[in-house]
């Protein structure tokens, strides 16, 4: 029972936030920019300065760690990933595929077959020269049964992974897949020279690791032949391994570190006003519902959910338990930034008189509805549950909070009991985020609606390659999930860094914190 | 003097009967663990064959008794076998934790020993005079506060503030004597605060009862000098549970200090153990466990001869 638990926990909140979400013009890879800079800079304003000593304080090392990208799941193993190593895709700061080790590609007209261009003339940290092979033999590790990789979830849909030439690739799906060059920024997928020891650290990526003690600090010096002009750009960059907030906090106020993954929301406020500190934050697609089981009494019916809907005073939410750094939710997944983000759907609003509108049609009586929770699904989700009681209570509706233990809240209190608060971090792509969730045949899906038509047209959208017709498709289940679904979702988190205010172009990312988790490559000293 | 080696050599053998003991308890509280040891390495993406593989590579399939003898004789000869998580060696893994630690827990110990004793003397003769009741009040408010917080206490004032010590404890390997006891400046002290209250007051409450005895009285009648009176008369016979009470906080600096690692971000065993529980790392968790196990034997075994020498009537038992 301890190791589903300990795997949901990693899975679901544990490590990594994760979001994305694509654009849709720049994922047919139109080729690489012409702009002297990297793609994803291309607006900034000043010109990167070189050299410098970047120490960067993050959570999630353990002794237990190596270099290892396959079973990657924390912070310190994404930063470290892309010290190292470089993806064939890079998610871009404005949430487009930007061209990485792959210069280009192109879909088949039913999105299963994708024909990826491998950039020339680029050198591992060995000296070897990146091929088509390579590329391969490195996507091949993360496929199979036995394959301990983190991607492996999305790489099953992967039937073949062959080399069309010495610079070329051509990746088979079982069913069409338009955000193929989304899956392929994970931070697991880096690219290997073929035949290389797993644990050596030997990528194409920015900084060579020189130092590596695992739980304490990873060392890099700067790569000289990195192919990316404007990235790179200090000569040295240690990650250390600092989980305790206050510890994180401490060593950047003493200049210990120059940048602090994840600032604690508690005093982020009082942070941000000591001089020489800059805030960095990103909206994400981390978010916390409410989850109601739709296949039992009373969730069952349509207008019991609308009323307990309604009742949620999620400005209020937000405010008070994420103290302000975070989104108000719209009772669907796709958090706003996302490009397939149902824009014209309206924003749901607190409306007691609505909630006794529908509690009444579904025959309520005032009775206790119980709602389970704990901080195990997430640090204020306690608070959260007591907040909407008190919400609640005006629309005369009883929530009864059950304070549920910690352990073993995701074995014997998530998809079991009927209405129980949870976690659910960002997925990459709108796609992934409903069909891991949402789909009738989900193995998470966990408020268990079942809606045929919805699987139909979520498989109709996946495969679709006219941007338009998929905005809308998705406009469609972003609606359906709202007004139907057992869901109710206050709101989204925001990823909070902090960094010293000589720490230049901290580009932000949807996708994860620290820069998408590519601070060591993006940042720059003020000269 | 045969009679005190047979003693001490009494001694030893108990304390390795104990480890033996230990070593056994290890085992079978690892085996204990819910599940099936392979799957539970591999968790929830454990497959048939991998598990198979897992129990092949960990001998599984073999009865205990000789799972156990094959570990132990491993662990006579200092080799813990390697960590399931990362593949390395134990040894490399665990010996410059071990070393972090043991330096961190010697420099804590070199303030506090000295200065839980003396404050502990002085009390004790100045009873309840205002420098005994100063001191009482001090360390009790020391020892009452968790250590994290006194960490972070200290943190705010000596690195935020003033700047004189580093908030971080990072150790670069090639920092000389002088930099490495700079870096741990604040871990110590935070470790000095809050053992020092403990020993000072059972030192105090030791050497109190020992002066209140007749014959402290008759050596005071007799006129013997203050000097003498503590030194020779009282703090021999005062020796013994002070030695205890010392050796207690002496392993609670090796084994106890996870909090104030975490605070300072200092690389030490505690980290280590709990890293390697969470991982399931059971050839480390085992490895840390015999560590710690021997420290806590050891030190004690070392304030039961100290007691001994210290004490004539147990030096020549009857």
């Amino acid at each position: 029972m301890s190791r589903f638990d300990s795997y949901d926990r990693l899975l679901r909140q544990g490590a990594l936030d994760r979001r994305g979400f694509g654009r849709l013009a720049a994922m047919l890879g139109a080729g690489a920019s012409l702009s002297t800079l990297w793609p994803g800079m291309a607006g900034a304003q000043e010109e990167p300065k070189k050299g410098g000593d970047l120490a960067i304080g993050i959570t999630g090392g353990a002794t237990t760690d190596t270099l290892n990208p396959l079973p990657s799941t924390s912070s310190l193993h994404a930063a470290t990933n892309f010290m190292w190593g470089n993806c064939l895709v890079e998610y871009g700061s404005d949430g487009s595929a930007v061209p990485e080790l792959a210069e280009s590609w192109e879909p088949s007209a039913d999105a299963k077959t994708w024909k990826f261009n491998i950039r020339k003339g680029v050198t591992f940290h060995d000296g070897k020269e990146l091929t088509a092979e390579d590329v391969v033999w490195s996507l091949n590790l993360h496929r199979g049964e036995n394959t301990e990789s983190g991607a492996a979830g999305y790489m099953t849909s992967v039937t073949d992974v062959k080399a069309d030439g010495s610079h070329a690739v051509i990746i088979t799906l079982d069913s069409g897949n338009a955000d193929l060059p989304y899956l392929l920024t994970d931070y697991h997928l880096l690219i290997m020279p073929k035949d290389s020891e797993l644990t050596a650290g030997i990528g194409t990526g920015p900084y060579k690791i020189t130092e590596y003690d695992p739980g304490v600090r990873v060392f890099g010096e700067l790569n000289e032949n990195y192919f990316k002009p404007g990235r790179g750009n200090y000569a040295t960059v240690e990650l250390l391994a600092i989980n305790d907030p206050a510890a994180r906090t401490a060593a950047l106020q003493t200049g210990q570190i120059n940048v602090m993954e994840r600032a604690d929301p508690k005093t982020v406020e009082l942070l941000s006003r000591a001089p020489g500190i800059a805030i960095h934050r990103a909206a994400g697609g981390g978010h916390y519902p409410l989850l109601m089981r739709c296949d039992t009494a009373p969730f069952d019916n349509v207008d019991f959910r609308l009323g307990l809907k309604y009742a949620a005073d999620r400005a209020d939410i937000v405010d008070k338990v994420l103290r302000g750094l975070g989104k108000v939710g719209n009772d669907h997944p796709i958090p706003s930034g996302d490009p397939f983000f149902a824009k014209n759907l309206e924003q749901r609003a607190y409306d007691p008189d609505k909630a006794k509108f529908h509690m009444k049609k579904a025959g309520y009586g005032g009775e206790a509805i119980p709602l389970s929770t704990s901080d195990a699904a997430f640090s204020g989700a306690v608070d959260t549950a007591v907040l909407y009681q008190q919400h609640a209570a005006k629309a005369g509706i009883t929530i009864d909070v059950i304070r549920e233990p910690s352990d073993g809240y995701w074995n014997d209190v998530w998809m079991k009991k009927p209405f129980s608060v949870s976690y659910w971090g960002g997925r990459p792509t709108a796609d992934l985020m409903l069909t891991v969730a949402y789909k009738s045949d989900a193995a998470w899906n966990d408020t268990f609606w079942r809606r045929p038509d919805f699987d139909k047209i979520l498989l109709e959208a996946r495969a679709e390659l006219d941007p338009a017709k998929r905005t809308a498709m998705y406009a469609e289940l972003q609606g359906m999930i709202r007004d139907d679904g057992g869901a109710l979702i206050p709101m989204f988190n925001d990823f909070v860094d902090a960094a010293v205010d000589t720490v230049k172009n901290f580009e932000l990312s949807p996708q994860y914190g620290l820069a998408g988790m590519r601070a060591p490559e993006r940042v720059w000293m003020e000269g | 003097m045969p009679d005190l080696v047979r003693l001490i050599g009494k001694r030893l053998l108990f304390g390795l009967l104990t480890l033996f003991a230990v070593s056994v308890l290890v085992f079978i509280g690892t085996e204990l663990l819910p599940g099936d040891l392979a799957e539970v390495i591999l968790g929830q993406t454990a497959t048939p064959e991998a598990v198979a593989a897992i129990r092949a590579k960990l001998n599984l399939g073999d009865p205990a008794v000789l799972r156990y003898w094959r570990w132990f004789s491993g662990v006579l000869v200092g080799d813990f076998g390697n960590s399931l998580a990362s593949g390395r060696p134990i040894t490399t893994v665990l010996l410059p934790r071990l070393q972090a630690t043991l330096f961190l827990a010697a420099t804590a110990a070199v303030i506090a020993v000295p200065l839980a004793i003396a404050l502990g003397l002085l009390s004790a003769l100045w009873r309840d005079r205002t420098f005994d009741k100063t001191t009482s009040a001090a360390t009790l408010a020391a020892i009452s506060m968790p250590e994290f917080f006194i960490g972070y206490l200290l943190v705010y004032v000596f690195a935020v503030q003033l700047g004189w010590f580093p908030a971080i404890s990072r150790i670069s390997p090639s920092a000389n004597f002088g930099q490495k006891l700079w870096a741990i400046a604040l871990p110590a002290l935070t470790l000095t605060l809050v053992t020092t209250g403990h020993m000072m007051r059972m030192t105090r409450a030791a050497v109190v009862q020992v002066l209140s005895a007749p014959y402290i009285e008759m050596a005071e009648l007799k006129g013997t000098p203050r000097r003498a009176i503590i030194f020779r008369h009282a703090l021999p016979n005062a020796i013994g549970p002070i030695a205890n009470v010392v050796v207690l906080n002496l392993a609670f600096l090796v084994v106890g200090v996870i909090l104030v690692e975490v605070v300072f971000v200092y690389p030490g065993m505690g980290q280590l153990m709990v890293d390697a529980v969470s991982k399931r790392d059971i050839p480390l968790i085992q490895a840390c466990a015999i560590v710690f196990a021997i420290t806590y034997v050891g030190l004690n075994m070392l304030a039961d001869i100290v007691s001994i020498l210290a004490n004539p009537r147990l030096r020549h038992p009857r």
